[in-house]
């Protein structure tokens, strides 16, 4: 077997730094919440590093026991103990560009990657299923060596900076993952199924602006609740898009596929379920109000749904 | 019906306010029993969903040593300095130009940025110093609209670029779902049909960020600072 890096590695190694800040969590005497909140990355690094091999239902209660740490309020974070707003300017001013470059690093070794890989099909050493993942991989790695040069920076500082910005996030950072498990229990109760059929028995779908309709703002909906529109599109378009676009008023199934997804990311762009691009960016951010992306993303998802609509409409029948 | 139960157990949950992790799995558990399966098995559901899904937290955690290490020497202040260069500059702009870059790199496969790697560390700080160089010291609500629109700028552009490239995610999806019920569909068509709506969300966000910028000129009894 040819020994590969795939995404497995980079899993590790994000094992591997969570267990350094449950560690740094550890050994802080004054830290709030030190050893609910140490658990709680210890738990997590676990997970990381032998998600593979440990039983799933192992896997589920060590998330359970994550769940009961974070409502019981056992994970918080130390009052910031950053450097100034002074010092930092001090450094940007001593270091010029090269604080900057370490940063540009990690796009550009993904775009390297990806035009070696779209010449050569494939990078030596890398996966070619999960050439991005690892190349942005391999490009935080090569920025944060370019960077720890650069800067003249202990070994310790990336870890303690890094365990600073994921207590920022908090247990807020799994949340993501959580929902995603949830959408997976849906699809796998059949939450869809019950959904689709309502909408298709409620509606006059014989006029095809009421099914376009139907389906498009279904989409939307639907991923609105699974936080993902990957997982509604198979749903809404077996129980609405399929019968009633297509087959009983003969729409393209293509055009009417590609501006479903779209559709189902207008509702992306509006949930709280898709906590990795919502609510996690907010935090990121620290802005003090959770859903202040999605209320800047309202008025762009709606008008981009209303397009879809027209769209679709104008162009599904016809082409 | 009942099946239902979960989405009412995260609206009421999330209508109350509790522990976001704690109304999630609660859903889960009504949701499954309801559904017929034990507790253990929607313990292992969740274990390998959770397992499964660990790529969405891969990019954050890789990202913040390297970022949290650059803001401490400064990247926020170098990024709001370089902007300031940039006379032509403003907040919506930055963003604008942001979001036109990431649907166009996308659409070629290539997925560069993210909150994590380029909004926190570059894009806000631009567009807050694009702001500050043309409107003098922002607010803190005005600071707050500026992120939560940054991070706007990077999904509307990662959402409705990514369509457009036959060879990741969404379109190999489709292609595979209409495979299974053994519907012929075209790639290359899905593909195509993904242009128009990507076009829409560039005006959509064009629109929003100008609007932002019309914010903030509007503000009252701010002046420009005078240039030493």
């Amino acid at each position: 077997m040819k020994l590969q890096l795939g995404i497995e590695h980079f899993y590790w190694l994000v094992g591997l730094i969570l267990a350094l800040v449950a560690i740094r969590i550890g050994r802080d005497r004054d830290h709030p919440r030190r050893w609910g909140s140490a658990l709680f990355w210890g738990l997590l690094a676990t997970v990381f590093i032998g998600g593979k091999w440990l039983p799933p239902v192992a896997v589920g209660y060590a998330v359970l026991g994550m769940v009961v740490l974070a409502a019981t309020k056992q994970v918080a974070r130390p009052p910031t103990n950053s450097t100034s707003k002074e010092e930092r300017a001090a450094h940007a001013i001593r270091l010029g560009n090269a604080v900057f470059w370490p940063a540009l690093l990690i796009p550009i070794t993904v775009v390297a990657v990806a035009l070696w890989v779209a010449k050569w099909h494939s990078f030596p050493g890398i996966d070619p299923k999960q050439t991005t993942l690892v190349s942005l991989g391999l490009g935080a790695l090569i920025g944060l060596g370019v960077a720890l040069r650069n800067t003249g920076a202990r070994i310790g500082e990336p870890i303690q900076e890094g365990s600073r910005l994921l207590e920022v996030i908090g247990w807020s950072l799994v949340l993501p993952q959580f929902l995603a498990a949830l959408g997976g229990i849906f699809a796998k109760a059949g939450v869809g199924q019950v959904v689709a059929d309502g909408v298709a028995r409620a509606l006059p779908t014989q006029y095809p602006l009421v099914a376009v309709m139907a389906y498009c703002v279904g989409m939307a909906l639907f991923t609105i609740i699974m936080g993902n529109a990957f997982a509604a599109f198979p749903v809404i378009t077996l129980g609405i898009g399929l019968p009633l676009i297509v087959q009983q008023h003969h729409g393209d199934p293509a055009i009417m596929a590609a501006i479903g997804m779209l559709s189902g990311y207008c509702g992306t762009l509006l949930t709280p379920m898709a906590a990795n691009f919502n609510l996690v960016p907010a935090l990121l951010l620290e802005l003090p109000d959770k859903h202040a992306v999605i209320k800047a993303q309202a008025p762009i998802a709606v008008v981009i749904l209303a397009a879809n609509i027209v769209l679709m409409y104008a162009c599904v029948f016809r082409f | 019906m009942i099946k239902l139960v979960g989405i009412l157990v995260v609206a009421v949950g999330f209508a109350l306010r509790l522990n976001t992790l704690l109304v999630v799995m609660a859903a889960g558990l009504a949701t499954g029993l309801a559904a017929g399966f034990s507790f253990n098995e929607i313990m292992a559901a969740f274990g390998q969903y959770f397992v499964d899904n660990r790529y969405m937290t891969l990019p954050v955690v890789l990202m913040v040593p390297v970022i949290g290490l650059l803001e401490r020497y400064g990247l926020q202040e170098r990024a709001e300095t370089l902007i300031r260069r940039a006379a032509a500059a403003t907040a919506g702009r930055v963003l604008l130009l942001y979001t036109a870059v990431r649907q166009v790199s996308i659409s070629f496969g290539v997925n560069i940025g993210g909150h994590a790697g380029a909004v926190r560390p570059l894009i806000a700080p631009m567009a807050e110093g694009a702001a500050r160089a043309k409107h003098g010291e922002l607010t803190e609500a005005e600071t707050q609209g500026i992120r939560a629109h940054a991070a706007a700028a990077e999904n509307v552009g990662n959402f409705f670029g990514e369509d457009i490239f036959i060879a990741v995610g969404a379109v190999l999806l489709m292609k595979g779902f209409f495979e299974a019920l053994k519907i012929e569909v075209s790639v290359w068509k899905m593909a195509l049909w993904g242009i128009p709506t990507a076009l829409v969300a560039f005006a959509a966000m064009a629109w929003r960020a100008r609007a932002l910028d019309r914010r903030l000129a509007r503000r009252p009894g701010k002046v420009k600072e005078p240039r030493p």
